[in-house]
């Protein structure tokens, strides 16, 4: 009996707990919901579930000649895939022939990007900014890829060579000996047995600009050219509150598709960075 | 000297002679080689002599007239005269190395490669070179180059007031470190800032994973149901980017129109809380935002590693006769913080540098009388406001060398820790 009586508390105790973590963690996100079809523009004297619904907000945001908001999601999903195509054949590169070759400079080098991988990128962003002065990338797309694909490499080559390292090396050697050159080994023997690692290189490479606000913002000087975390951002800071329901609604169009996409490919994430983690 | 003596020695002979590029390789008898090292020893100086000559001057006195020479620019022309020279010596390292080694070859009396296989090794050995070569350039560029410009920046006194190109900037030597720790302003903003960002690194850091792993301990529970759906729920706020919930936050922390204030503390019969205003208040929020956005990461890994752990382990426990708590203790709490240890650790350096929690919650504030950070500055928060607000590029390139040097030293002593820098052939 009082072996039944202990879990009965156990468990009523458990679901306490989860609905009330349950309860902390989506009432932030349904009240984000709820403040984007409030009418009206400020949220003082707004609900969470208002009487009278409006999708006015969302309206006004693909109304191409008050709002930049289309032109800021268009930017980030081109930044986005742009960096993550771009770092996904240059770590796949590097990565490769750290894990395959022994050459003069091979440790330091994998040194170096041990340390690299440490500091964020933006630790040095007087120096980005200064130098895309310099150059002239500042407020341009370009500049802003350069700097995230060059911030990617370093992490994620170790994460990609901690897997490369266990795809048997015979492989490669027997081909080798049946003729195949270097870059055939590479692109049909390793980089198809690679698949799983590139894919989270992929992911992440996608996703990192993505939600990235200190570098864009730095960056990035017109609202048109602005990413939706620099552009959200301005539309909460200029006058805060003021345009709240209408960065809500900005807000719940990028979080649904991103918060899918994620939830799809969460496995993954998992995996790769146990993997990252263990192996490299 | 006789020639059995000089036999010995080629190697010696070929290194000292391809001090002028390309003779060792003639000495060896490498002609086509010896000729491609001189041609590049020459064109280099040929291209480059003005570049170097340039840029090493500007990096000595960062100019010398106002207006006409921008010492930044100067300084950045440096940096690049800097990476051509190293490039340059690199290469020159190798030729001597070539000559030393193909001399030694003679020495033993080894035949020396012919043009053909020469041809063959370099495409084989140059390969990792060739592959390595994109993502190593960006690197140099949009990484190292800042890392050194920032270095240099450091020892300057770039700020409003030496502003080119109207002013110039000069060396300063450590004047900046010294005044971080001497001046009483910066000196008690500084280890006010560096505080608090030690305590939001652990507060913040061990609340998220502690909170992770006992959610995802508890959802593991075998008669619980509903786990899909709960570990759908919990995994939501690492769903949705951060910087969204963040700004979503920073509305309901509102003190004017937040939904916290206004519906949950009055529900529960609590009188408004300042949490804009007031620092600790404000540090309060954050802690609690990080929490939110920071245990799914943890609960998922910790999830993962749960359900490796075979049945049979707690089976065999049960056997013993251990209570609940012994096998918490001595088999779930070890197994999970081994398997994550590497990924904690990683949260401890990202909460360290986590901009954007602070930034976008309150702006790093509240302001405090009497020093130049807000409230709830962390280290990389108030730097870059003495970059982008106060124009205190120097000071700020400063205390960014201090914090990185914090980032490297814990980083590497938690690395060396780790499997992948004792693998064997990191050589």
């Amino acid at each position: 009996m009082s072996i039944k009586k202990n879990k009965m508390i156990r468990l009523t105790l458990s679901y306490l707990i989860i609905a009330l973590m349950s309860f902390i963690v989506i009432y932030p996100l349904l009240w984000v919901v709820g403040s984007s079809l409030n009418p009206g523009q400020s949220l003082s004297g707004s609900s969470m579930f208002p009487e009278n619904p409006t999708l006015a907000h969302y309206k006004y945001l693909f109304d191409l000649e008050k709002s930049n908001y289309v032109k800021w999601y268009w930017n980030s999903l081109k930044i986005s895939t742009l960096t993550m195509i771009l770092t996904v054949i240059t770590v796949s590169l590097t990565a490769y022939s750290f894990s395959r070759y022994r050459f003069i400079g091979r440790k330091n080098g994998l040194l170096t990007f041990l340390i690299l991988q440490m500091i964020p990128n933006f630790a040095a962003l007087i120096a980005i900014f200064v130098l895309a002065t310099r150059t002239g990338l500042i407020d341009t797309h370009l500049g802003l890829i350069l700097v995230y694909v060059g911030g990617q490499i370093p992490m994620n080559t170790w994460l990609m060579k901690g897997y490369l390292d266990t795809i048997p090396k015979e492989l490669d050697e027997s081909a080798k000996m049946d003729g195949a050159s270097h870059l055939r080994v590479f692109w049909q023997i390793v980089m198809p047995l690679a698949k799983p690692i590139i894919a989270v290189v992929a992911l992440f490479s996608f996703i990192a600009p993505f939600g990235d606000f200190i570098l864009a913002r730095i960056l990035l000087r017109t609202d048109e050219k602005f990413t939706m975390a620099v552009g959200l951002y301005e539309m909460v800071a200029k006058q805060f509150g003021n345009e709240f329901t209408k960065f809500a609604a900005g807000s719940v169009l990028i979080a649904i598709p991103i918060a899918a996409l994620f939830l799809m490919f969460q496995k993954y994430f998992v995996s790769g960075l146990t993997a990252g983690g263990t192996k490299g | 000297m006789d020639a059995k003596k000089m036999t010995s020695n080629h190697g010696r002979n070929a290194a000292l002679l391809s001090i002028l590029p390309g003779f060792g390789q003639f000495y060896n008898k490498q002609f086509l080689k010896g000729a491609i090292f001189l041609i590049l020893t020459i064109s280099f100086f040929a291209s480059f002599f003005d570049t170097l000559n340039w840029g090493f001057w500007g990096l000595f006195t960062l100019g010398e007239i106002p207006v006409l020479d921008h010492s930044i620019f100067l300084m950045i022309d440096g940096i690049i005269a800097l990476i051509i020279t190293a490039l340059g010596l690199i290469i020159y390292a190798f030729n001597i190395y070539d000559a030393h080694n193909n001399g030694k070859k003679r020495d033993l009396g080894l035949a020396l490669n012919s043009v053909r296989e020469q041809y063959h090794n370099l495409l084989d050995n140059g390969f990792p070179y060739l592959m390595i070569s994109p993502g190593f350039f960006l690197l140099v560029f949009v990484v190292i180059f800042p890392i050194l410009f920032v270095v240099l920046l450091a020892f300057t006194n770039y700020d409003l007031y030496h502003s080119p190109p109207a002013k110039l900037v000069d060396w300063v030597g450590i004047q900046n470190f010294i005044d971080i720790f001497k001046l009483d302003l910066w000196r008690k903003t500084f280890f006010g800032v560096l505080g608090w960002t030690i305590v939001w690194t652990f507060v913040a850091t061990t609340l998220q994973v502690a909170l992770g792993i006992f959610l995802a301990i508890l959802v593991n529970q075998k008669d619980l149901k509903g786990k899909a759906l709960i570990r759908t729920i919990f995994i939501l706020p690492w769903a949705v980017p951060s910087f969204i919930s963040i700004l979503i936050f920073s509305g309901m922390f509102n003190e004017t129109f937040g939904v916290v204030n206004k519906t949950i503390l009055d529900a529960l019969g609590i009188g408004a809380v300042p949490w804009m205003t007031e620092e600790n208040w404000t540090r309060l929020a954050l802690i609690f935002i990080q929490s939110w956005l920071g245990f799914p990461f943890i609960f998922a890994m910790t999830t993962g590693v749960l359900q490796s752990i075979p049945d049979e382990l707690y089976e065999a426990a049960t056997v013993d006769g251990a209570t609940i708590l012994q096998k918490f203790t001595k088999i779930t709490l070890p197994l999970v913080l081994f398997a994550t240890a590497p990924i904690i650790i990683t949260q401890y350096t990202f909460n360290f540098n986590n901009f954007n929690v602070i930034f976008l919650f309150n702006g790093g504030g509240p302001a405090i009388p009497g020093q130049n950070a807000g409230g709830s500055d962390i280290l990389i928060s108030w730097i870059y406001k003495l970059t982008m607000t106060s124009a205190q590029y120097g000071k700020a390139a400063a205390v960014t060398m201090i914090l990185s040097l914090i980032v490297i030293t814990v980083a590497l002593w938690q690395f060396r820790r780790t499997k992948s820098f004792q693998e064997e052939d990191l050589m």
